[in-house]
């Protein structure tokens, strides 16, 4: 279990507990947050899945694979350093703590 | 009078979006989504993938939980049928005998596997793969030990299906009218590329042959594929994968106009003003193609229902999207996005022989699609190119080392920044 907090672009946060074996992702969608669309289901194949990880945040996650790094060329809003997909940061009790951003856009 | 709001008729892709953009842009009146399969919204993509296999758990597959559609205050009508919509008053009413008055009515009612017109189609063991209950039962058919099975169809969800057969260990034998798989969606080139792969998985590829019938037990059992060149094919398990059609026989008899999907304007309205259509059962006038056209993706379903959302809530724009697709085969990501149909030239960049390669197809010199293996970076590239109507021209792409991710990143990139 790890506790998640999720931006959105309006500045108000939505914090949730997720549960492993879940994503970030998938986290948005069991708490009705919306803002990741998530077209391809977690697959890394669509990209709409985008969030920023927070400046501040200190929680370590999983190195990015060659295809996460691939697929957010393509995200709808600028990819920066501390962008990732949220379908591929399994929610374990290290990333607890969690603080991501959600783009203006996905599509 | 008060407000009779939005039915959606349809609880799979594009209906379950339509409702929750609806909400999220802050539509007020009711909304009801009705869908006639017991079960909430699911994903279909991985019934022919993951699913199979148990990589994907059946919780994975569905969209949402039950409290969206309470906290949304979403009316999800399961496992009911809408039975005839009554245009002239605005209502829809269901098999449960219910009705549903409405201001707007969205058609999202998907497509159902096409049929072969062979005798024998109605044997046990001959099955189809649409929703998640026939995926439920070609999982237990899969399950067990090795079985000799026959595809009908060399379409995406057919050699999906063929190609997760073969890793569970099976003996797969693919049969295709064609001559060449996936013909109608993939560059010849493609095509080749990709046969070639599931061959040497071990994928029995029969192209341009032709099923006559299929022969039972006495118990009524598939036992037999017979093909046109009179070959006998045992098969004790047989997949038909020839493709969809449309769902349109409600939008029909409500006298709404219909030719291989129910017919929409840019908007996605019907000739019915307060009827829209979205997803696989429409037919929609494509800017880039410049003729109507009927797309069977997530993508389509997905932003289409985007689009409704918005013009039911007063934000009429055109619908225009890129469309793009993506499959999984022989452990490999294949991704389109555009349109690969009417291109007049090609310019394959990368490396074919290590499975990382794209096609980029071009047509009277302009980039119009890019379908791409294992470079997830040219295929999102290519959807920005092509929403921007942007993008290199054939002789750019031929120059030896050229690749999108540079195109597209060098500082004088004709990319613009996305929105
Ligand atoms: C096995 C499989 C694999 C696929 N893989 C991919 C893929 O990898 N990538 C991709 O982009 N796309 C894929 N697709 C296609 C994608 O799933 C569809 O294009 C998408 O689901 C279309 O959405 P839709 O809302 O139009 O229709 P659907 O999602 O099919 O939903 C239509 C729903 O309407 C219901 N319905 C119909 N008539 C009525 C009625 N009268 N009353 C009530 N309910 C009704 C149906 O039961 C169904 O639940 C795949 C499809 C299948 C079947
Ligand atoms: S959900 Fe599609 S890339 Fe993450």
């Amino acid at each position: 279990m790890a506790k998640i907090t999720y931006l959105h672009p309006n500045g108000t946060a939505t914090v949730v507990d997720v549960q492993a074996p879940n994503t970030v992702m998938r986290g948005a969608k069991l708490h009705n947050i919306d803002g990741i669309e998530a077209q391809c289901g977690g697959s890394a194949q669509c990209g709409t899945c985008h969030v920023y990880v927070d400046e501040d945040s200190t929680v370590p996650l999983p190195p990015m694979d060659s295809v996460e790094d691939d697929v957010l060329y393509g995200t709808a809003c600028p990819r920066r350093d501390s962008s990732r997909l949220s379908c591929q940061l399994p929610v374990t009790e290290e990333i607890d703590g969690l603080v991501v951003r959600l783009p203006e856009a996905q599509s | 009078m008060a407000a009779r709001g939005v039915v959606v008729i349809g609880a799979g892709q594009g209906g379950l979006d339509t409702v929750a953009a609806l909400r999220a842009k802050g539509y007020g009146g009711p909304v009801t989504l009705v869908g006639e399969e017991p079960v909430p919204p699911y994903q279909r993509p991985p019934l022919s993938k993951g699913f199979l296999t148990g990589a994907v758990a059946r919780a994975e597959l569905t969209l949402r939980t039950e409290s969206f559609f309470a906290a949304h205050d979403i009316a999800l009508v399961s496992g009911d049928r809408a039975q005839h919509i009554e245009a002239e008053r605005q209502r829809v009413r269901l098999a449960s005998g219910s009705t549903l008055g409405y201001d707007k009515l969205v058609l999202a009612t998907g497509s159902r596997p096409r049929t072969l017109p062979v005798p024998g189609m109605d044997l046990s063991g001959v099955l189809t793969l649409r929703t998640l209950a026939d995926a439920e039962a070609l999982r237990t058919a899969l399950d067990g030990p090795p079985r000799q099975i026959v595809v009908l169809g060399a379409g995406f969800v057919g050699l999906e299906l063929a190609s997760t057969a073969r890793v569970l260990g099976h003996d797969v034998t693919v049969v295709e009218a064609q001559r060449r798989v996936l013909a109608r969606a993939l560059t010849p080139q493609m095509s080749q590329w990709l046969a070639e792969r599931h061959a040497q998985q071990g994928v029995r590829l029969l192209l341009g042959q032709e099923v006559t019938a299929l022969h039972g037990t006495a118990a009524g059992e598939v036992a037999v594929v017979r093909l046109r060149d009179g070959r006998r094919l045992p098969a004790d398990l047989v997949v038909v994968g020839v493709g969809a059609l449309p769902n349109t026989q409600l939008a029909a008899e409500a006298g709404l106009l219909v030719g291989d999907g129910v017919v929409v304007d840019r908007w996605l309205r019907t000739d019915d003003r307060s009827v829209y259509a979205i997803g696989d059962c429409a037919r929609f006038p494509s800017t880039r193609l410049g003729r109507h056209i009927r797309l069977e993706s997530v993508q389509n379903a997905s932003d289409q229902a985007r689009c409704v959302a918005a013009a039911i809530c007063g934000e009429s724009a055109p619908y225009t999207a890129v469309p793009w697709f993506w499959s999984e085969q022989c452990a490999l990501r294949l991704q389109m996005a555009g349109l690969i149909a009417g291109h007049d030239e090609t310019v394959t960049v990368g490396d074919p022989d290590g499975a990382r390669f794209s096609v980029l197809c071009f047509r009277e010199g302009r980039l119009t699609g890019v379908e791409s293996v294992g470079r997830p970076a040219d295929h999102g590239i290519a959807r920005r190119l092509l929403s921007s109507d942007t993008g290199p021209s054939p002789a750019e792409a031929r120059t030896p080392g050229f690749d999108l991710k540079s195109y597209a990143t060098k500082p004088s990139s004709p990319v613009p920044a996305p929105a």
